[in-house]
């Protein structure tokens, strides 16, 4: 598919050039600024990081900067957290993924389903946790939400009858995912209304004269023409979840033990608390392999539906 | 049995009431957040919950003591909005080449500038601290609004390649034929068509921007830390004031929340990224 776009490219735009040499050249002057300083931007850091990763360098120990070979990456794989920050690293984006994609696309096809009283206040309710900032909705969630004895969730628990759960000391990890899941749904709800409300009225109103119900309508027609939105979806969110720092920084600083911590959290913790950049750098570059080959595997799978117009 | 307007209407009052049930409960803890601020500390902390109180504006009196509030708010302000605006100003020119001049490689250099993306801030931490520690700028707007300019740039040259790429060749190759420079042709005729696209374009880069809590909290301690700063220093878990946290997080989200609220049309309108063919 990317082949034949490119091939009626490649055919229109030595016509649409028609001898005029412009088309070509304010190209690649344009472009350059942006392309240049996202190559610094990537270059600069990533070269510093390759080289502190191969030295001894601890803010501690001044001075004894001496070219150690692999040393700091062998003991980042090694160190107690690498495998759990890993896994949890996965789990927080693949399930934040799968929750913002079914309950956005479930909610966003609600809306969508017919006109009802106060839809546009629903709608700014339901896009407001977009705006907060990650900060502010950890610890609002801590303190407020989760708090073993002033928290929202223990006074149900309590109605109940219940013993109160201490979430955040409990499930950790459950808890972060909640947090993070709450920021983003907002966020896939948003894109796939955007999306549904494109949807040809007249097909669907063709497919309900023809006898179909509206679980066989979602499926056969909405969901199809959702595939591309989904992978946008996936796409941004993945790159923001990868990175997820502040929520964990505010509410459990990774604990207890590794419980919550994820590779963006352990290198933090490495490098500002332990003060070795030498280790925190080999961490560094093992995320950034990982995420590249998160990111090979999405562009894989989706960049199909990003690119094709 | 059911008329077909008596089961329609049944359809809306079921899909309405459902509706607001979930917006309900995922607007509660904004809901929650603003109630708690108006709180005593005592009510706060009360269990079960209180939902009827006597509302105190103390919380909000005490913050602007102990901190500045509006310093904060300025730092924020305006790193946001130049960094926007720098970014924009360098994507709006390479998103016009690659919509409108498309070559082998454009495909490819768009999918490569989000790939930088991919890049986890921690793993360029150490460096960026030690440049940012050399050059005297740490705890500095200028280090921050550089770093934002460039973290958004990819996803601001994707989204404003998305709208151009909806606007037909026609249109520009007739401003063209009829002498306009690239700059005429750029300013008089693209932006003002894509308008709706950069508005939304700019919304979702200030919202990112405002909200960014890595980069701020690490390279920022007093002069430049925007708002992120200030209510991570009313987090630590010294004695109880939910209250007076509830009181510094709304202001700090008020902004860019009355903001969302006023802009969510054009906004959802726009968040697209070429998502909707």
């Amino acid at each position: 598919m990317t082949t034949s776009t490119l091939d009626t490219h490649l055919k229109s735009a030595p016509a649409a050039a028609g001898g005029k040499r412009r088309s070509l050249k304010p190209g690649w002057f344009l472009v350059s600024p942006s392309v240049a300083l996202l190559l610094l931007w990537m270059i600069i850091p990533l070269g510093m990081t390759i080289y502190f990763s191969l030295i001894r360098y601890n803010l501690l120990y001044p001075g004894e900067n001496q070219f150690v070979g692999l040393e700091n990456f062998e003991y980042f794989l090694t160190d107690a957290g690498f495998m759990p920050g890993a896994l949890n690293t996965l789990a927080l984006v693949g399930s934040v993924l799968l929750i913002s994609v079914v309950f956005g696309v479930l909610i966003a096809a609600l809306l969508e389903a017919c006109e009802f009283w106060g839809r546009g206040i629903v709608r700014v309710l339901l896009i407001s946790p977009f705006f907060i900032m990650p900060t502010v909705s950890a610890l609002v969630w801590k303190n407020l939400i989760f708090h073993p004895v002033s928290g929202i969730l223990a006074a149900i628990w309590k109605f109940f009858g219940a013993q109160p759960v201490d979430w955040l000391a409990q499930h950790p990890l459950l808890s972060i995912i909640f947090i993070v899941s709450w920021q983003w749904l907002p966020f896939a709800i948003l894109i796939l209304m955007t999306a549904m409300q494109s949807l040809d009225q007249d097909q669907k109103e063709a497919a309900r004269l023809d006898g179909a119900g509206p679980i066989a309508i979602f499926w056969h027609l909405t969901l199809p023409h959702l595939a591309r939105p989904i992978a946008v979806v996936v796409m941004i969110e993945t790159i923001f979840l990868l990175s997820v720092f502040a929520e964990i920084f505010t509410t459990t600083s990774g604990g207890p033990g590794f419980e919550s911590t994820n590779l963006a959290y352990l290198i933090y913790n490495h490098a500002l608390l332990q003060f070795d950049v030498g280790m925190a750098s080999a961490g560094g570059l093992i995320a950034v392999v990982i995420a590249n080959l998160a990111a090979i595997v999405l562009i894989r799978m989706i960049g199909k539906n990003l690119t094709n117009q | 049995m059911l008329t077909l307007k008596q089961s329609r209407r049944l359809q809306s009052v079921l899909v309405g009431t459902s509706s607001w049930a979930i917006a309900a409960l995922i607007f509660f803890p904004i809901l929650w957040m603003i109630l708690t601020s108006f709180k005593t500390e005592i009510d706060a902390f009360a269990t079960p919950p209180q939902f009827f109180f006597m509302p105190t504006l103390e919380n909000y009196l005490l913050i602007n003591e102990r901190s500045d509030y509006f310093s904060f708010a300025w730092n924020s302000l305006l790193i946001s909005s130049v960094a926007t605006l720098l970014c924009m100003l360098i994507a709006v020119p390479a998103a016009y080449s690659m919509a409108f001049f498309e070559s082998r490689h454009t495909k490819r250099t768009l999918l490569w500038m989000l790939s930088t993306k991919m890049l986890p801030p921690v793993g360029v931490l150490m460096p960026i601290y030690l440049i940012c520690q050399s050059l005297g700028l740490l705890d500095s707007r200028i280090a921050l609004i550089v770093i934002y300019t460039l973290i958004n740039l990819p996803i601001v040259v994707w989204m404003i390649y998305t709208y151009f790429k909806d606007i037909p060749v026609d249109i520009l190759e007739a401003a063209r034929l009829d002498g306009a420079t690239t700059l005429q042709e750029i300013g008089r005729v693209l932006l003002p068509i894509a308008r709706g696209g950069l508005a939304s374009t700019m919304l979702l880069s200030l919202i990112l921007c405002w909200n960014e809590a890595f980069w701020s909290l690490n390279l920022t301690s007093s002069a430049a830390a925007p708002l992120t700063a200030l209510v991570a220093s009313y987090s630590s878990p010294e004695g109880l004031f939910w209250a007076k946290l509830s009181a510094v997080s709304t202001l700090a989200c008020a902004p860019i929340l009355i903001f969302g609220w006023i802009s969510q049309k054009q906004l959802v309108r726009g968040l697209s990224f070429g998502a909707v063919k």
